[in-house]
């Protein structure tokens, strides 16, 4: 699937819900089915700066494609990087560069992109990014 | 000028007449729906809401009274110079100190804290010398000293460099209930520190620190005292002199006042003494390109314009506060404090930080297995507000092995119901996340 096409399946699955709670029991799920980093990765190299929370972020590139593993000692915080790495991960680098990400404002997590939210959402997507461009670069 | 009268409408004398309906309606702030739930908020130990009449007096200021102070000749700026040091006189009247010139005027605690480590410790802290701080210090009690100190061993050394691990900034341990090893406290005294500086209550943990004991311990060794008084300004009476404590510092905000005005007490001998700590307009005496001299205290202190207004709003503060028979708000808050804790320890798996015996305005806690961060997440939802994280004290949730705490702060206008509805989020929040 594209990444279009994985957004618009996440921003229909999430619109099956009017009410927050439930759209914070999904993001809860998430978290705890996100692809747990390789414990030798959870380290201070893959943490990522400006959460509030512990996130650890690792990158592997494979026939042209990123794949991504993280962990966070906070589950709604896992569930978020789990979105993002739903996304993302086994797309190319440059797919993921030229990729719009409006459809977080659709699934009502705009909220969590402000810079100054403690869970870092905004961090963890800029570290992606860096992966991608970093790789891209290769 | 108009001579407003600004004492705050509400007088109570007697216990039956506390009325927290009455005293809500004086912040309107908290009248109102976030995510369509009544607000609670419970982050009072960040900063408290405001009341009309605190809001009015800095409103009325800017309206009618808006002035430089201390150096026009004209009207205006001789009636606000007027209010300002009425204002300072309020404030020493508060907290009982003996003249209203031991009160310097800050942006807050934290400056305070950086104007006593820059200026007292140019006074007294040289090479190799030690400071005593609590293990449960606001980073703003401790970061400055260490930091104080560190520059001293750069300076003279030149081989240190900042960023080393200072082993002159000596720490009072403390127990897994949060209370200060005094024992250990007598042990550091001996090593013959310069300053001893430690907060009146934790902001983590909610102690309550017996401040007065350890004011005359470190005064046997002639060892002077500051005290962290951001946390107990609002919710205890505070008297100087009493305690006999060297410093006082404290906030406005975390007391009803508007954010940007703060204070420090300190002893008239300790203020004569100590050099200026910034330089400018105001704090001088006689200036030529070669010499300067400096203004008397507490005006050596308060180089540039001072927030005059918020220095108004403090002092209609103060007034507010007073308004009130204090042991009867501190029996309400305590009374609160005992209903929250009794409630949440019904929720499985809770696990209180800090659990001294003489705890004041706060409570923190942990829930097993939950994350502070996605237990605050979901409850604001629910309109609840309060603190998770470290609150700026990382070595005291290091000491815990913690990753931070929840924290649920209290202030006069807090109600039992709120608390039901804050325990009742919690819940609901620990069965989502588990």
């Amino acid at each position: 699937m594209t990444i279009k096409e994985i957004q618009d399946s996440i921003v229909e699955e999430f619109s099956m819900f009017d009410d927050w709670m439930d759209r914070y029991a999904m993001l809860i799920e998430m978290g705890k089915e996100c692809p747990i980093i390789d414990p030798q990765y959870r380290n201070d190299n893959y943490l990522i700066n400006g959460c509030q929370s512990r996130v650890w972020l690792h990158a592997e590139l494979k026939d042209g494609k990123i794949y991504f593993t993280a962990d966070s000692d906070a589950v709604i915080t896992k569930g978020i990087i789990n979105l993002l790495i739903k996304v993302f991960s086994g797309q190319t680098p440059a797919d993921i560069l030229a990729a719009d990400m409006s459809f977080l404002d659709e699934i009502g997590l705009k909220e969590h992109l402000s810079p100054t939210r403690s869970n870092g959402l905004l961090s963890m997507l800029k570290q992606m990014m860096l992966y991608a461009e970093i790789m891209n670069n290769n | 000028m108009r001579n407003i009268t600004y004492f705050c409408r509400l007088k109570f004398s007697t216990l039956s007449n506390f009325n927290v309906n009455d005293i809500r309606k004086q912040f309107p702030v908290l009248d109102q729906q976030v995510y369509g739930k009544p607000l609670v908020y419970f982050d009072n130990a960040a900063t408290t809401q405001k009341p009309l009449c605190v809001i009015e007096r800095e409103r009325d200021y800017y309206l009618h009274e808006n002035c430089n102070i201390h150096r026009g000749v004209h009207y205006l700026s001789q009636m606000a110079t007027e209010a300002y040091e009425n204002a300072r006189k309020t404030v020493a009247q508060f907290i009982n100190a003996k003249q209203p010139q031991e009160i310097v005027f800050t942006r807050g605690t934290t400056e305070s804290l950086n104007l006593l480590a820059t200026s007292l410790g140019q006074l007294l802290v040289g090479e190799g010398d030690k400071v005593v701080v609590s293990a449960m210090e606001h980073h703003s009690n401790m970061v400055p000293w260490q930091q104080m100190l560190m520059h001293r061993s750069v300076i003279s050394t030149g081989a240190k460099r900042s960023g080393e691990i200072s082993s002159n900034l000596l720490v009072i341990r403390m127990d897994k209930k949060g209370v200060l090893d005094l024992n250990h406290y007598e042990e550091l005294l001996k090593q013959r520190p310069k300053i001893v500086s430690i907060a009146h209550i934790s902001n983590t943990l909610g102690t309550v620190n017996p401040i007065k004991e350890m004011i005359a311990m470190a005064h046997k060794y002639d060892i002077p005292v500051v005290i962290d008084g951001a946390q107990s300004m609002a919710h205890q009476v505070i008297d100087v002199q009493d305690l006999d404590c060297d410093f006082y510092v404290f906030s406005g905000h975390k007391m009803y006042a508007p954010m940007g005005i703060g204070g420090l007490y300190g002893k008239m001998e300790w203020l004569e003494k100590m050099p200026p700590y910034q330089f400018g307009g105001e704090m001088v005496d006689t200036v030529s390109f070669e010499k300067t001299t400096f203004n008397k205290v507490p005006f050596k202190f308060e180089a540039g314009t001072p927030n005059v207004g918020a220095a108004l709003g403090l002092e209609t503060a103060v007034k507010f506060i007073q308004s009130f028979d204090r042991q009867e708000v501190e029996a309400y808050e305590d009374e609160l404090l005992e209903y929250a804790t009794e409630q949440l320890a019904n929720i499985e798996g809770t696990r209180f930080i800090g659990q001294a015996p003489k705890r004041n305005g706060l409570i923190s806690f942990v829930i097993d297995g939950v994350h502070p961060y996605d237990l605050g997440t979901i409850i604001d939802k629910i309109g609840v507000a309060v603190r998770t994280g470290h609150h700026c004290a990382e070595p005291v949730m290091t000491f815990f092995g913690i990753p931070g705490t929840v924290r649920a702060s209290f202030a006069m206008y807090n109600t039992k119901e709120e608390i039901d509805i804050f325990v009742k989020a919690v819940e609901k929040a620990a069965n989502m996340l588990r």
